[in-house]
């Protein structure tokens, strides 16, 4: 994937005759390969699972800032580029993470000069009474210059039911803030898909001062495997075969049950899974070879609440569940760490997932 | 009579981007930086008024410069410091002091001697600003 996405951005032709040529051509690989962007990119394919279109975006930013950056050296006006963002996408598709590697990407190409990410939900940006809202997103705008703002769930900044609310102070200062101080921060706004609409339709100055929409899809079945063998790796486990197998039927079951939250799920179903497995070693009890503390067997995953309720059901379940009345059926599936929350009661009703 | 006050005060005025690289240096070895202004330059006034909090949790200078030009702003007659303090056990000290701003007109000193007993005499430093009340120092009026 990376060699052929390189073309896009390197020219093919190394011979070309303007190459290196001071003032009149410039060395477009040398620079692409000086920014050191290239690894960095690399390692977004390598630990981030599928995502292709956002990839696909972040390497044209990412060619966009080069090429901006060899005009200015070249003495061409440019204009800097506005990289204001908005993800959206369901739960657990990598908002946050790929948010984290974009201030590292745009640290790397001088846009920002410090490259850390402050993440903010309305509870930072939006005081209790009069006079508390602007010191309180001042504080975390203070806090983000030089760096990425990522605004979770923005769309709770606005609540027309309430008049009274102080959000869309928060909301003129950041968009005061967008405006005139580009060279300070970046900003990114996150959530659902449908309620980020009616969000930048209710704000359409938002709207406007983002240039970078990003869609982030579900992911497929296989890319929830390579996930799940992505984390596990990092934690030294690993599932033998027959465990793979019943991994891929638990998330299959999973997928279309409700509060389904992607990459977040798998990590707690590993999470449950190290649980039985510890569980299991201890009630052996013995020795235990190093293999075995690192190995998760079917069993670990078999003894999941997925399988168990399907059995109790009487095998009624088809490809999806309709009867998603808000019953999680493994009630700490859609919980993430501190700014990742996602609780299952703001949840925007989602029609049953047919896949 | 300009004054020479913290750091940097025999140097003729920092500009912006100094100033910024010096806040940034500040910010690098985690000291919290704070703003304060006053009229009253006497050099024994440790009483300076502050200029909204400390900031101790910054990344970047952008957004304390952000503070200093509302400062200016809304002092544009006064003097402005920016401090560096340095929390670390054992230091605990203000480590980096300087001005940022100083009035269009500094009439400056008049040392005052007072004849005692025994032909001792005392030494008072008295700013002119001080002949004035305060927030009138300085012509605030523009």
């Amino acid at each position: 994937m990376t060699s052929s996405n390189q073309l896009d951005i390197v020219p093919s032709n190394p011979s070309d005759p303007s190459h290196g040529v001071g003032s009149v051509g410039v060395d477009l690989t040398a620079a692409y390969r000086d920014s050191n962007i290239d690894s960095l990119l690399d390692e977004l394919d390598r630990e981030l699972v599928g995502l292709a279109p956002v990839k696909m975006r972040i390497r044209e930013i990412a060619a966009l800032l080069l090429v901006a950056r060899l005009r200015e050296a070249k003495g061409l006006t440019t204009e800097r580029p506005t990289l204001h963002m908005s993800f959206t996408g369901r739960p657990g598709t990598g908002k946050t993470t790929v948010a984290l590697r974009i201030a590292k990407i745009l640290h790397q190409l001088g846009y920002i000069r410090k490259g850390h990410l402050v993440v903010a939900t309305r509870d930072d940006l939006v005081g209790q009474y009069v006079g508390h809202t602007a010191p309180k997103t001042k504080e975390v705008l203070k806090r983000a210059m030089g760096g990425v703002l990522f605004i979770d769930e923005a769309y709770y900044l606005y609540r027309p039911e309430n008049e009274r609310d102080y959000g869309p102070e928060a909301i003129e200062m950041l968009l005061q803030i967008m405006e005139t101080q580009r060279d300070d921060l970046v900003v990114v706004l996150a959530g659902y898909q449908e309620r980020m609409e009616t969000f930048f339709h209710s704000n359409p100055g938002f709207h406007s001062r983002i240039a970078h929409h990003l869609d982030f899809p579900d992911y497929q079945l296989d890319e929830l495997m390579a996930i799940g063998d992505l984390m596990l790796g990092q934690q030294q486990y690993a599932l033998d075969a027959d465990a793979r197998r019943v991994f891929a039927q638990y998330l299959e079951r999973r997928m279309h049950q409700p509060h389904f939250a992607n990459a977040r799920s798998v990590r707690n179903a590993i999470d449950r899974a190290k649980l039985r497995q510890a569980n299991r070693l201890v009630r052996q009890g013995g020795t235990v070879a190093r293999d075995e503390l690192a190995r998760i067997d079917a069993e670990d995953i078999r003894q999941s609440r997925v399988f168990a309720e399907e059995e109790s059901a009487g095998r009624r379940v088809g490809g999806s569940r309709s009867d998603s009345n808000g019953h999680a059926p493994e009630r700490d599936v859609a919980k993430g760490p501190p700014g990742t929350v996602d609780p299952p009661a703001r949840r925007p009703a989602d029609p049953p997932r047919s896949r | 009579m300009r004054i020479t006050q913290g750091t940097f005060s025999y140097l003729p005025d920092l500009t912006d981007e100094q100033i910024r690289a010096q806040i940034q240096y500040c910010i690098e070895r985690d000291w919290a930086v704070s703003i304060e202004f006053t009229d009253d330059p006497h050099p024994r006034n440790a009483f300076w008024d502050m200029w909204a909090m400390p900031m101790f949790d910054l990344k970047d200078a952008a957004g304390i410069m952000g503070e200093v030009q509302a400062c200016r702003r809304a002092k544009p007659n006064t003097y402005i410091k920016v401090n560096g303090y340095d929390r670390r056990y054992t230091r605990q000290t203000v480590a980096l002091s300087f001005l940022v701003q100083r009035p269009k007109v500094e009439p400056g000193f008049r040392l005052d001697r007072q004849e005692s007993n025994d032909r001792v005499v005392r030494y008072t430093l008295h700013s002119y600003a001080t002949d004035r009340p305060a927030g009138e120092r300085y012509g605030d009026v523009e």
